[in-house]
């Protein structure tokens, strides 16, 4: 980001241009680059690197060792939460991968007429932060939930769904299946019809076929999808949290922070472990697929050929779909009870109904809703302003290190919600904020940065797709009758891209509103929690539960209409956009 | 690997995409040991034809005997044919041996024969030093030789091509078209072929059959239907041809042709009616004086191609298209020039409406 103007034409001396080395003249996007490179590398890359960097630091003397490592490792409790995460990971992905595979093949195989509600399955998890759900799921799958209750009574047994990590890989594979779910879907899209044909060609079929040759061809999505959710469980904390299961990694570096203190070496051990395995998977499934990009679809081919469903297969995929479609909607379902219950305990269903959680809620949340409103909305802003500056650097200018300003950006995706929030405290605990008298890591507006830098890399995604639906020709015109680079900008490229401007911003929102794991370590008092704070503290009382529920239903309304007016403004403009260009 | 050699019989074969007809009233007999072609432009259903003979697309009504057995209800994996794919459709996560291999480790072949099997496969396409490769490791040529290879190695009872040539470009064509044949001829093998390209289906097939709108036009050798196309669109498709539309009068022992601008000709074989005579263009002679049986008319434009000069020629109402052996020296025709043509009519083909 040092010089905009284009690499020189051959032909000037080396002396000619050592002054414009030496002294780059620093055009307008190059030094908003600049400023957000120093933004992300103050907020992103120096806590991280501090976290790291405190880990392998021996507490008393400040001297680098490996023994805070040893100490982990040489600890029971750590060693189980090492595993425990790392087998709760793995059985995520195998319950997720059982929910999403039959899903996605039913739809991308069969002429199926729910593909709609398969289509919406893939969202409804989603607009649910999964730490809301878990104590919904606890009333309904619990040892005494609706489910066990009814079992017990019935049958005389009843089934584990919750205790301990069951209930967390329960909730875990149901709030993060959807990402299978779609990464394998389009991944079985794009499978020629003539590598199935070929097949039966020379004498195979069914699920012979289908293991030899479908699914080797699927399987790059799979992985990228199950990846996804390796990482995701093994990152979160608000569901562990939620469920009371401490035993694992997360929950441990954020005990350990919070009860045992900001200079306990463990919690930064666990982040650096945590961040590790984020990048080492990422890694491991990058060499897996490299030179695997096995989309064969011809040109105006369409993929795998479908047939219509037997009589027999059709109850066989309803059944299936409406079995799943009520799994994952539990969550959804238990929590609207809980909310309008009045006591909801050893009963398959509340006693009584009363919109009285709604008032306790009311009366006792306004804070909360304020602040997430503020802070989701800030960070949304923020997001959508860097992620707007960084696409046009990156697609519209040839500014040097432009690329290193998208990895900056995307690379917040491997650092764990936890560690940022360790980060921060350590690193800005020392730096007291100009007028306001307070320490930057308890400074309701840190809440907010955290925010913004988590949600940056889907925000930029959003707005990078925008301008690339931009043609370059509409800026060459404008620039073609006299308007100014500046004037450009403003007149042209950021009106045509609000579309997804917008669209960015209120998925930015929506998500960042119920974030839970890095804002439960940095909010220093009640007055400062956002939302999901607050569902996690009123969650924190048997009492609390009613108007927590409420609270989540709340959070639910937020992220599900947000998700939905998101969608709404995409559709208006590629119609709008697609209008047109009919002339 | 050789095979006994079976025939192909297609008795009355209807197929539809739900509601649009496909392929009407297909009735062919191919040989055993056969090189056909199904000829035809994009869209006439060559494809459909050929695929339902392999057990894919909507099932159709009719009869598909393959070695004297009807297949029609098999589904594709019990029918044994082989087919090459346009695509060539490797499968991009098994290595060409793997690929090669597949057919036959489906038919539970001992792994001890599998691999010989493989070999002389690969041989047979000249490719045994690929075997590890995978396939986007491979040229359009080397892809198409192992799906050839892929094919022929499970020792199918039939042989079926969809435009194999068409990924390939043009100078491959030639020497892989050559290829292929030299292969079935070796393997015995009755075998189908699809193409939009006439030189292709000419140089390779023994027989074939000129497909247009679902529906057979006419069967035979390549030079047949060249020399006595049976309606318009095989005159046309096949080669260029001169139509001249009108009818056919009796006078005496002579029949003659009247086309609609009164220009007579005198033709050599039976005719009746009302129709059209089809004119190749090598069998018209530019003179300059007119006899009993000339058509006049005048050149608008002339290309030369080397071995032959094309001129296009204002007569009988249309712009005909004439072609003039060159022999060094010879200046020919300019446009602009009043010429008559000499038609050789035993070579004219009369084709009642
Ligand atoms: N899957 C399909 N659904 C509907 N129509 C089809 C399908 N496949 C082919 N057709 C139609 O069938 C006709 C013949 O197609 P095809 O056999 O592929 O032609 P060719 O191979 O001769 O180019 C075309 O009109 C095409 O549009
Ligand atoms: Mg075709």
């Amino acid at each position: 980001m040092t010089s905009s103007s284009r690499p020189a034409a051959g032909g000037r001396s080396l002396a000619d241009r050592l002054p414009d080395a030496l002294f780059p003249k620093l055009s307008g996007p190059a030094i908003v680059g600049l400023f957000i490179a120093i933004f992300l590398g103050g907020f992103l890359i120096f806590p991280v690197l501090q976290v790291i960097y405190v880990a392998f630091q021996d507490p008393g003397s400040g001297a680098l060792t490996l023994r805070n490592f040893g100490d982990f490792f040489a600890t029971s409790l750590f060693r189980e939460s090492f595993v425990n995460s790392f087998y709760v990971s793995a059985m995520s992905v195998v319950f997720a991968t059982l929910i999403a595979l039959p899903l996605a093949y039913i739809t991308t195989r069969f002429n199926f007429g729910g593909a709609m509600i398969v289509q919406s399955l893939g969202f409804i998890p989603l607009i649910m932060p999964p730490f809301v759900g878990a104590v919904a799921m606890q009333l309904i799958f619990g040892r005494n939930g609706t489910v066990n209750l009814l079992l017990r009574e019935h049958f005389g047994f009843t089934i584990p769904f919750m205790d301990g990590l069951n209930g967390v890989i329960l909730v875990q594979s149901i709030h993060y299946f959807p990402f299978i779910l779609i990464n394998l879907s389009t991944s079985l899209r794009n499978i020629d019809r003539s590598m199935e044909e070929a097949a039966q060609n020379l004498g195979s079929h069914g699920m012979r076929l289908f293991r030899k040759i479908v699914f080797p061809l699927a399987m790059p999505g799979y992985i990228a999808g199950a990846v996804l959710v390796f990482i995701k469980v093994f990152d979160d904390l608000g569901t562990p949290l939620l469920l009371n299961v401490n035993n694992m990694l997360a929950p441990q570096a954020y005990l350990r922070i919070t009860s045992v203190g900001i200079s306990d070496p463990m919690g930064y051990v666990i982040s650096v472990i945590l961040v590790a395995f984020s990048v080492l998977s990422l890694w491991a499934s990058f060499l897996v697929m490299r030179g695997k990009d096995y989309a064969t679809v011809q040109k105006g081919g369409g993929g795998l050929a479908r047939r219509d469903l037997k009589t027999r297969e059709k109850v066989l995929a309803y059944g299936a779909v409406a079995l799943i479609l009520l799994l994952v909607l539990s969550p959804h379902i238990g929590l609207l009870l809980l909310s309008l219950g009045t006591v909801w305990s050893y009963a398959p269903l509340p006693d009584g109904y009363t919109l009285q959680n709604y008032v306790t809620m009311w009366e006792n949340s306004q804070q909360y809703i304020a602040n997430t409103l503020l802070y989701a909305g800030l960070a949304a802003l923020g997001d959508v302003i860097i992620g707007t500056a960084i696409a046009y650097i990156v697609l519209r200018t040839g500014i040097w290190g432009r690329k290193g300003l998208d990895y900056l950006a995307t690379a917040a995706l491997a650092v764990p919600g936890v560690v940022l929030g360790i980060g921060y405290l350590r690193s800005f605990q020392g730096i007291d904020v100009p007028f306001v008298g307070e320490p930057l890591a308890s400074w309701w507006v840190i809440i907010a940065i955290a925010l913004m830098i988590r949600r940056l890399p889907y925000a930029l995604r959003a707005c990078m797709a925008a301008l690339q639906q931009v043609s370059h020709a509409l800026e060459e015109a404008a620039e073609n009758l006299g308007a100014s680079k500046t004037r450009t900008i403003r007149r042209i490229v950021i009106p045509l891209m609000m579309g997804g401007i917008l669209a960015g911003f209120v998925t930015s929102f929506a998500t960042a509103a119920v974030e839970l794991s890095a804002t439960i370590m940095l909010v220093s008092s009640d007055a400062d929690s956002p939302l999901a704070y607050g569902i996690y503290l009123f969650m924190q009382t048997p009492s609390g539960r009613g108007a927590g529920a409420a609270l989540g239903i709340v959070a639910v309304v937020i992220v599900g209409l947000g998700t939905l007016l998101s969608q709404i403004i995409v559709e208006r403009d590629k119609k709008l956009k697609t209008q047109s260009g009919d002339h | 690997m050789t095979t006994e050699m079976v025939g192909i019989e297609i008795e009355d074969l209807h197929l539809a995409f739900g509601k649009t007809k496909v392929l009407t009233g297909v009735n062919l007999t191919i040989e055993p040991g056969e090189f056909f072609a199904f000829l035809g432009p994009s869209g006439s259903g060559k494809s459909t034809l050929l695929r339902s003979i392999a057990g894919f697309g909507p099932q159709p009504e009719g009869h598909i005997r393959i070695g004297g057995k009807d297949v029609v209800d098999l589904p594709p994996w019990k029918r044994n044919v082989g087919m090459v794919f346009q695509s060539y459709a490797l499968w991009p996560h098994l290595s060409v041996r793997e690929n090669v291999a597949f057919g036959l480790k489906e038919r539970k072949m001992p792994s001890s024969e599998i691999g010989p099997r493989v070999a002389a496969a690969l041989d047979l396409v000249g490719l045994k030093h690929l075997a590890e490769r995978m396939p986007n490791q491979l040229s359009g040529g080397q892809q198409q030789r192992i799906a050839l290879a892929r094919t022929v190695v499970v020792e199918p009872k039939v042989l079926l091509l969809d435009e194999p040539l068409s990924n390939l470009d043009a100078s491959l064509r030639v020497q892989m078209r050559r290829e292929l044949l030299a292969l079935q001829r070796k393997l015995g093998l009755t075998t189908i072929f699809v193409t939009h390209d006439q030189e292709e289906a000419n140089t390779t097939s023994d027989r074939m059959a000129v497909l247009d709108g679902g529906v057979i036009q006419q069967i035979g050798t390549p030079q047949t239907l060249y020399d006595t196309p049976e309606n318009l669109f095989v005159a046309s498709f096949l080669g260029t041809a001169n139509i001249l539309e009108g009818k056919v009068e009796r006078d005496g022992g002579d029949i003659r042709f009247v086309a609609g601008t009164g220009d007579k000709l005198l033709l050599s074989s039976e005719a009746d009616g009302t129709g059209a005579i089809v004119l190749r263009p090598q069998n018209i002679a530019i003179t300059d004086r007119p006899d009993g049986d000339t058509l006049s008319g005048r050149i608008l434009h002339r290309e030369f191609l080397g071995s032959q000069i094309r001129y296009i020629v204002q007569a009988a109402g249309t712009e005909m298209v004439v072609d003039q052996g060159h022999k060094a020296g010879e200046a020919g025709y300019l446009p602009e020039t009043d010429v008559h043509l000499k038609v050789n009519t035993q070579s004219a083909v009369w084709i009642p409406q």
